[in-house]
């Protein structure tokens, strides 16, 4: 069953002429088809899928295809591209055809991975659940009744179902590893910096980061490799060597330090949760990895600090959705300020205005010392509780989330809630530093469970032989809902 | 009871780079409407702005021309507000951290010298124009001009009076145009001032509260609207009133300011760093730039002017107010050696073709060295002075060099003593009665004379000549 098998072993299939790019994406289409009821898609480009497949085919048969083409991706709705319509999950971009493609999408292209559609998201990646979306809620693969997490959803969905073998995410809070770890899929948030912002439709600009939703950590190698790298166009995308990540997988980790933080073991997680990491650091330990028992003492401010800066940056960054130059507008209005507040009352959703007014609230004169400079200083702090740890340790372990996927409706009344969810992972975006996010178990309900193992920044290579020599001993990534095997 | 006037003022300088100071697009001006706006300027979803370095490079040099601290490190911040000739829905400026700190600025009046402190000045885009009433009675937006580097001034509220303002502003506006930075254009809107006005009593140390007026785009309105703006101030509290902080907009056809928005409608800008643009740090490569692009400022060269070439203060004043005039001077010295004969062309003809034909200097056909060449051709007698203005008249015609046009005309001067004698027979025995009447006395009948003598020889008669042997033949006679 080809649509079972990761990147790299379909990129090996299509070398060897085993399948062609055609019937690679014919099989993916028709998935998508038969699994919509997931809607982990807001577009499918049918068409032009099968046109880059032809082309794809042609250029093998040339001899000029690389490793990649004719490989088969989604990329997250944030992710600008000209040909199908950007939405960023909102009634606002509804209609919004950019005239442009993404950094992210360019360069993957220009390798030969072919765009098959675009993946439901919360709106504008505001969410923990992909309920926020306006095009409808996407369902976990593992339990229909359960979210698939987010704001990423649509991608870890559609990737847990096979409806794709790997697919693109963004990640402000946990909008990578979460969805990631809730439908048992590698997920991996770079550092701040890496991966380029340009065309990735902006939420929380400090925290956002562009990254792969996966089958396995060699997959994410794979994306990532193509993804990774300074971009002009983007100021604070760095000039740092993108090392061959498939090249620095399989190195031994005998003798790496793992810091277990107390502060993320506590009685608020799930008692499933805290068994399957305990036996996911266990196998580390096999592999020769040392525990030691390290301390993020500033972890609980994290998600507080978040919800003055991530709002803020966007409250500002949503400006520009103003109904004047695209996008929706009102249909009736008296003045210009009337167009405003219709145009922006209805186009943006609940939560999305719930962010724009805290953040209004939190930068308005008189409250930006209290809230917006306050919330920095708590940053900066983060950031050096992680830098302390690392001089003590290699690598961070703990769970990715509290609980293992909601159900649907669950928690969507009560944002605290919601929020909690990011609560092991907001803070890594704080600090700017790289995570991923592996399965490492199923909790009594067969919901899949997922381990966050946190590095230094710019060590995405670190990370991702971690993971893929734990990989190599277990075998949780290869689980399938049974209805998609 | 005696008033005294507080101003301060806001200056946006446009500055000359090819392209955006966030994007790639061209700044030109004339354009067609959104040709020159690309998606960063029209803030497409997902872009993000990337710093022109020549806009940096700019306000350093700006720094450095006024004696002010050029930040190694500055911020930029959004200034958050909503309006359609602002696409992104913020500005992205500069606020708690700019890039140029204090520095000064001297003015002249009237023999004194005041000097004005620069409180800052800082790197912000411009917005795009809104087009009301364009299409069906619909406004339309034209965004060529989002993201047009602007530096902002601001200067100390050091300025006394309209007419300190206006020297001011002129001195700035030399500064800017000296250093290459902006083209001064106000009509285009590449140098637009915004004013914070007060009064109070002569002698009180406290500032009155302030008004901001805008909408002063020219000298001439700027003066004006400052002069109503503080009568007005003066008049409403000598009524017992009270100034209200206030934004208001001068209306130049009516001569008057009217009140725009006040403190409480003032907007929220809730500015905050920009997370899209790291700090922009100066490194010492770029500070060594920015001083090598650092010509000699206006001053400077003046009294340079007036100590080497020996120029009126007037002379030297006038031919350093603009860069390239005073690099005109400077080569048409080094072809000629004549200083001050060059001054008395520049200053004289050159400028006054210029002004008479609407040209810019650049556009002049007389180059520094035909005109260094025509100043030669005087000096050793080829032409005289009325020869050398006809000289002139051919090549701002675009006739050619002098020699040319000399020759061409026959306009070289008549030096033959020989046949100067023979014209001046010539007159003589025309004029028995005016010879008569010189050699009576009437002294003043000696330059008709002479006149009659030059018109003679269509003006090419050595004057010198024709002066001492007219006299001698009179006086032989």
């Amino acid at each position: 069953m080809p649509y079972r098998q990761t990147l790299t072993v379909l990129s090996a299939m299509l070398k060897q002429g085993k399948i062609s790019a055609v019937e690679l994406v014919r099989c993916y289409l028709d998935r998508i088809q038969r699994f919509q009821n997931l809607n982990a898609f807001i577009a499918v480009d049918e068409e032009g899928a099968l046109i880059q497949a032809e082309s794809a085919d042609q250029l093998r048969m040339q001899g000029e295809a690389t490793n990649l083409t004719g490989l088969p991706i989604a990329h997250k709705d944030i992710f600008c591209t000209r040909a199908l319509k950007t939405t960023c999950g909102s009634r606002m971009l509804e209609n919004f055809v950019s005239p442009y493609d993404a950094t992210v999408v360019e360069r993957l292209a220009k390798v030969g991975f072919i765009s098959i559609g675009k993946t439901n998201m919360d709106e504008f990646a505001m969410g923990s659940s992909t309920e926020t979306s306006y095009f409808g809620h996407t369902c976990n693969p593992w339990d229909r009744n359960r979210v698939a997490g987010g704001s990423s959803g649509g991608s870890a969905a559609a990737v847990a179902a096979r409806l794709v073998p790997a697919a693109t995410g963004t990640d402000t809070g946990g909008s990578i590893r979460q969805p990631a770890a809730f439908c048992g899929l590698t997920g991996l948030k770079p550092s701040y910096g890496r991966v380029s912002r340009y065309g990735m439709i902006a939420y929380a600009s400090s925290l956002d980061q562009g990254g792969p939703i996966a089958q396995t950590a060699e997959d994410a190698a794979l994306l990532l490799q193509n993804m990774a790298g300074l971009d002009r166009k983007d100021s604070t995308s760095l000039d740092r060597q993108v090392p061959d990540y498939m090249a620095t997988l399989n190195r031994s980790i005998s003798g790496l330090k793992i810091g277990v933080p107390k502060e993320f073991f506590d009685s608020s997680v799930d008692q499933s949760i805290l068994t399957a990491a305990h036996s996911a650091l266990a196998e580390f330990e096999k592999l020769g990895a040392q525990l030691i028992d390290i301390s993020l003492p500033n972890s609980a401010a994290g998600i507080p600090c978040y919800y003055v800066i991530a709002p803020a940056e966007a409250s500002s960054n949503l400006s520009r959705f103003d109904g004047v130059r695209y996008g929706y507008r009102t249909e009736s209005y008296g003045d210009l300020k009337e167009m405003y507040e219709k145009t922006r009352n209805e186009g943006f959703g609940a939560e999305v205005k719930h962010r724009i007014m805290i953040g209004t609230f939190a930068l308005s004169t008189g409250y930006y010392d209290a809230y917006y400079r306050k919330a920095q200083q708590i940053r900066r702090i983060i950031a050096e509780d992680f830098r302390n740890a690392f001089y003590h340790c290699d690598y961070i372990a703990g769970p990715t989330t509290p609980t293992t996927a909601f159900l649907l409706g669950e928690k969507i009344s009560d944002p605290v809630s919601m929020y909690l969810s990011d609560i092991f992972t907001i803070t890594v975006n704080l600090a700017g530093i790289p995570a991923i996010s592996m399965p490492v178990g199923f909790d009594n309900k067969g919901l899949p469970i997922g381990l966050q193992l946190t590095g230094p920044s710019f060590d995405e290579s670190g990370l991702l032989n971690m993971t893929h020599r734990y990989q190599q001993v277990t075998d949780w990534h290869w689980q399938l809902p049974k209805e998609y095997l | 009871m005696q008033w005294e006037s507080v101003i301060g003022l806001e200056v946006h300088v446009q500055l000359m780079t090819k392209s955006k100071i966030f994007s790639g697009a061209s700044t030109a001006f004339g354009a067609k409407a959104n040709d020159q706006a690309c998606e960063v300027d029209a803030a497409f979803p997902g872009v993000l702005p990337v710093m022109n370095r020549t806009a940096a490079l700019m306000a350093v040099r700006f720094g450095l021309a006024i004696g002010a601290t050029v930040n190694r490190y500055s911020v930029f911040a959004r200034k958050n507000y909503f309006y359609p000739d602002l696409p992104k829905g913020y500005q992205i400026s500069q606020y708690e951290l700019p890039i140029v700190s204090g520095g000064e600025i001297k003015i002249n009046l009237q023999d004194v010298q005041k000097r004005i402190g620069i409180t800052r000045a800082h790197l912000e885009e411009d917005a795009g124009k809104l087009l009301h009433n364009n299409v069906d009675g619909q406004s339309s937006i034209d965004l060529n001009r989002a993201g047009t580097p602007l530096l902002e001034v601001v200067s100390e509220p050091d300025l006394r009076s309209p007419a300190e303002a206006i020297a001011y502003l002129k001195k700035l506006h030399k500064l800017v145009r000296y250093l290459g930075i902006c083209d001064g254009n106000m009509q285009e809107g590449s140098f637009r001032c915004d004013a914070n006005v007060s009064v109070r009593l002569l002698g009180e140390s406290a500032l009155g509260t302030r008004c901001e007026l805008k909408n002063l785009n020219s000298f001439r309105f700027i003066e004006k609207g400052l002069q109503f703006e503080i009568k007005r101030q003066i008049e409403l509290i000598e009524d017992g009133g009270q100034i209200l902080q206030q934004t208001r907009l001068y209306d130049p056809d009516a001569d008057l300011t009217r009140a725009m928005r006040s403190k409480e409608e003032a907007h929220d800008y809730r500015y905050f760093p920009d997370p899209d643009l790291p700090p922009l740090v100066i490194d010492d490569i770029m500070l060594a730039e920015a001083r090598s692009d650092l010509p000699e400022l206006p001053d400077v060269r003046c009294m340079r002017f007036t100590a080497d070439y020996k120029l009126k203060p007037t002379d030297a004043e006038l031919l350093t107010s603009e860069r390239d005039l005073a690099d005109y001077f400077e080569h048409t010295v080094s072809f000629c050696g004549d200083s001050r004969n060059t001054a008395n062309w520049i200053t004289g003809e050159l400028l006054a073709h210029l002004n008479r034909d609407g040209l810019h200097l650049e556009e002049s056909r007389v180059t520094p060295e035909m005109l260094g060449d025509l100043i030669t051709r005087i000096n050793d007698n080829s032409i005289s002075g009325t020869i050398a203005k006809e000289v002139f008249e051919g090549m701002w015609n675009g006739e050619g060099n002098p020699v040319d046009i000399i020759t061409s005309k026959n306009l070289g001067q008549i030096t033959d003593i020989d046949q100067i004698n023979s014209v001046i027979d010539q007159v003589i025995n025309e004029f028995t009665q005016q010879v008569l009447e010189y050699q009576n006395g009437q002294e003043k009948i000696f330059g008709f004379l002479v006149g009659k003598v030059m018109l003679e020889t269509k003006g090419k008669a050595d004057p010198k000549i024709v002066t001492t042997n007219l006299r001698n033949k009179l006086s032989s006679k």
